[in-house]
């Protein structure tokens, strides 16, 4: 994007329509990138309609200047900072005063403004009115009506703002008939004295004792203190932020708001979305009709088994036939079409995109490049290296792709209806014991999904500590990609030490469980501890609900496609060539075979830390071959699949290498793809115990998660610093869960030693909150 | 009459006397348009007892009773119709 093209920024409050106007003004150019510094995204693209093409900055959406959340000190710096050539104040006309508070903050900078007026479609359905031409006299700036959605009066308002852009404009303020009018005029003399720029904005935040500006302007600041003195209103006293803030609104509802004229005379009307609203935050069906929805989402991204059908006919005695029974050719090419939708069982829309995507787009691309790979006649290292590392690697990230589109979808069609706001209305009570608010239930969930939407979704928190606890946990609601390891290492456990008697899917549950106990034990101890801090407040907009827009959601789905895919292509493969070539080459630098892996560098290495996961029980007390599952978890680092993908590997090295253990051990059963076996074969290699197998997932499910999820925290985390803490914190938590485990399990009265640690860590914590412990490192935890 | 906000009545109206409570609070309050003037509903209650959803300046509001110990208003004498007892 050029330096000269002339840049226009969208303003407004959120749910204004902003979004939607971006998207129509901007079309396909739209680029999502970082603010600098804070996390929020910040997306610009390019309006080409105009005397000539524009840029298009969309802001956070944001109810005010004040500097109390990151969105609104970003939009002011932006505004103040880069200083764009005309400011697009998008007004919801369903909402006229509040969206007007905003405007009336921006109106008193020093920048080219242009109103538009939104939603009028709704206003007029409702049967009221609004009368632009006034409401632009008043305001003083160009007033266009316009429908993003329907994409009308976009041309207008373009042209508008464009011709705006070529004349200069100073700030002005609706504040001149208030007890402050004299001392704010004073101030902004002062402050054009000194050359500061936007002054009329500035003098009136100085006079609100805005921190940023207090900082800012110490030598007029006195002014300010001076008047203070001598000022005493009847109501506010000398609170002269809440004067400022109740001039706005007074002017606002004297002046602008007469604009609109209402059919209906009821103050408090019931519209359909109070309606619907009643239903779904209702007293009692409220929470049912959630977790409904929850169960829903889930169930139609994940299940294998679309409405029970299945169930049912296995319950009814009549289990419904896999492809193979039917006698269907499971090699044919539309046989292989037939089997995304249905085998045996019919499949919910998101396996079904998933196993179409998989199956047959990835699958068959990669499988035919790696034909032509082994086919060139290129060594063996490098046929090794682009196959089996970077496409393989490649492979496992991208087959992500499908559910986290879906979960997305699914979790944006939320977002937009404005049923999420509700989620957070509903569960605020039962998340504020934690310390946390209702609003950091949805990234939790998603988790259990995959950690990088959720990880990403957490930018909807305002409160900074709030969002590090909230990412920091999301790893330990267990997600899709961890479950096949539980499967695998629980079939082991129930088939090879209680032959096949007792139910697998308890331990999985169990770990689920776990895994949920951890997030909530962790995230009290943060935030009273590390992440001290009052309960975020819960001061929110609730939405009126409306229909999702297709155009929307398709937008929000290819900005994270696009985002998914460069870090693929990226980062995460980048480190599957590391991987692979330290598990193919040996210390010398000798290129090995699969079989060989015990010999390689990652093996070594894996070996130097065996000793470490001791108290886990995979550590040394496994012996020679101990190191395999140490490598497992290594690998899990990568991507959580490739946990199992490694235990096939492994199992097929150990029954290579010929250990006396596996003497009976059928080869042929290592075909069985949950790795079930694969376990096995690891088992009797190293004569694990059942609390070391249940203690090795546990640490894997509550340790540092995957590149795709370390690499998002590490861009939501913002500070460098809080994310190196967060990677030692995963480390921390995993290696206690897994020591408790272990030693529990292995012997029970170690639960009394546990049960006192933790008593008298939490006496400690208290006490010291309390002030009655002094420590010298008291400073650090603020 | 006055009282605060977190005292109201499902489906009470009031009319907001002053707004108090700390730095933060009292700006996201004021910003929200909580402003002394402004005419408050409270619509429901969570499921759970808590929050509060409010309608003023004719959109929803929700906040925590603890917030809303923060806000006096002056009761209304009326109450809507629109707004059933069923909770």
């Amino acid at each position: 994007m050029s330096e000269k093209m002339p840049r226009f920024a969208l303003a407004g409050n959120p749910n204004c329509g902003k979004t939607t106007l971006f998207n129509s003004l901007t079309g396909s150019t739209a680029h999502v990138g970082n603010w600098p510094g804070v996390t929020v995204d910040k997306r610009d693209g390019v309006y080409k309609k105009c005397a000539e093409p524009v840029a298009i900055i969309d802001l956070p959406g944001i109810y005010s200047l004040s500097p109390y959340t990151p969105e609104e000190v970003i939009a002011r710096n932006y505004i103040l900072d880069e200083k764009p050539d005309c400011v697009i104040n998008i007004v919801d006309a369903t909402n006229l005063e509040r969206n007007l508070y905003l405007t009336t903050q921006i109106l008193e900078m020093d920048v080219p403004i242009v109103i538009a007026l939104n939603m009028m479609d709704a206003v007029e359905r409702q049967g009221d009115k609004i009368d632009a031409k006034e409401l632009e006299k008043r305001l003083g700036v160009p007033v266009v009506k316009i429908s993003a959605l329907k994409e009308k009066g976009l041309d207008e308002l373009m042209d508008k703002a464009y011709n705006e852009s070529q004349k200069a404009r100073h700030g002005s303020t609706v504040l001149n008939d208030t007890a402050l009018a004299h001392l704010i005029n004073d101030v902004r003399i002062a402050l054009s004295g000194q050359n500061v720029g936007n002054p009329l904005f500035h003098a009136i935040k100085l006079v609100e004792g805005d921190e940023i500006e207090v900082a800012m302007h110490k030598e007029t600041l006195p002014m300010v203190e001076e008047f203070k003195t001598t000022f005493e209103d009847e109501i506010f006293g000398d609170d002269f932020e809440a004067l400022v803030a109740d001039g706005r609104y007074k002017y606002i509802s004297k002046h602008f708001a007469p604009v609109l004229t209402r059919k209906s005379k009821e103050k408090f009307a019931t519209t359909r979305s109070d309606r619907a609203d009643k239903v779904l935050t209702n007293r009692w069906a409220g929470i049912p009709i959630f977790l409904l929805i929850l169960f829903a989402i889930f169930h139609l991204t994940f299940s294998e088994d679309f409405l029970f059908v299945s169930t049912f006919a296995n319950w009814a005695g009549k289990p419904l036939p896999t492809l193979k029974e039917l006698g269907l050719d499971v090699e044919n090419y539309g046989v292989r079409w037939l089997a995304t939708i249905y085998d045996g069982a019919i499949f919910s829309p998101g396996v079904i995109v998933n196993n179409i995507w998989n199956d047959m787009l990835v699958g068959e691309l990669f499988g035919w490049i790696q034909g032509l790979v082994e086919g060139s006649g290129m060594a063996a290292w490098a046929v090794g290296l682009i196959n089996n590392g970077i496409i393989e690697g490649l492979g496992a990230v991208l087959s992500f792709l499908p559910p986290i589109l879906t979960l997305f979808l699914f979790f944006s069609i939320l977002e937009d209806s404005g049923y999420m706001a509700r989620i957070a209305f509903i569960l605020d009570r039962m998340f504020r014991r934690f310390g946390l608010s209702g609003r950091s239930f949805l990234p939790m969930i998603m988790g259990f999904g995959c950690s990088v939407p959720a990880m990403i979704n957490t930018r909807t928190l305002a409160d900074e500590k709030e969002r590090t606890a909230t990412v920091r946990v999301i790893p330990f609601f267990s997600c899709g990609a961890k479950l096949p390891i539980l499967t695998a290492v629980a079939g082991a456990v129930i088939l090879h030490f209680a032959n096949g008697k007792g139910n697998a899917d308890l331990i999985t549950y169990s770990m689920y469980l776990l895994g949920i106990v951890v997030a909530i034990v962790s995230v009290l101890l943060m935030r009273s501890t590390t992440l001290k801090g009052e309960t975020p407040p819960f001061i929110m907009e609730l939405p009126a609900y409306h229909a999702p827009q297709f155009k929307n959601l398709m937008a929000h789905l290819w900005d994270k496609t696009k985002h998914f895919v460069k870090k693929a292509f990226t980062i995460i493969l980048a480190s599957t060539i590391v991987i692979w070539v330290l598990t193919h080459f040996d210390f010398g630098w000798k290129f090995l075979n699969d079989e060989q892996i015990n010999d390689s560098i990652l093996a070594g290495l894996s070996r130097l830390v065996q000793p470490l996961f001791t108290p886990l029980g995979f550590g040394s007390q496994l012996g020679e071959y101990g190191w395999v599952f140490v490598l497992a978890a290594v690998a899990g680092l990568i991507a959580k699949e490739n946990v199992i993908s490694t235990f096939a590997t492994l199992g097929a090295c150990l029954l290579a290498a010929q250990i006396p253990a596996l003497s009976g051990f059928d080869p042929a059963l290592l075909e069985d793809e949950s790795g079930i076996q694969a376990v096995i074969a690891m088992i009797l290699a190293t004569n694990i115990s059942v609390p070391g197998l249940i203690s090795f997932i546990a640490f894997n499910m509550t340790t540092i998660p995957c590149f795709a999820a370390v690499g998002t925290a590490k861009s939501e985390l913002g500070s460098k610093k809080r994310f190196n803490w967060t990677l030692v914190f995963w480390l921390a938590a995993s290696y206690i869960v897994g020591a408790i485990v272990y030693t529990v399990g292995s012997w029970w009265w170690t639960l009394f030693i546990w049960l006192a640690v933790a008593a008298g860590i939490t006496c400690l914590i208290v006490f010291y909150n309390k002030g009655k412990i002094k420590l010298n490192f008291r400073k650090k935890a603020r | 009459m006055q009282k605060t906000l977190d005292q109201f009545a499902i489906g009470e109206q009031g009319i907001v006397t002053s707004v108090g409570g700390e730095g933060k609070i009292k700006r996201r309050l004021f910003d929200m348009g909580i402003t002394p003037g402004a005419e408050v509903l409270l619509r429901k209650r969570a499921p759970l007892g808590d929050p509060l959803e409010i309608t003023v300046r004719s959109y929803e509001l929700s906040l925590r009773k603890t917030e809303a110990q923060c806000v006096t208003l002056r009761v209304a004498d009326k109450t809507t119709a629109g707004v059933s007892s069923n909770e």
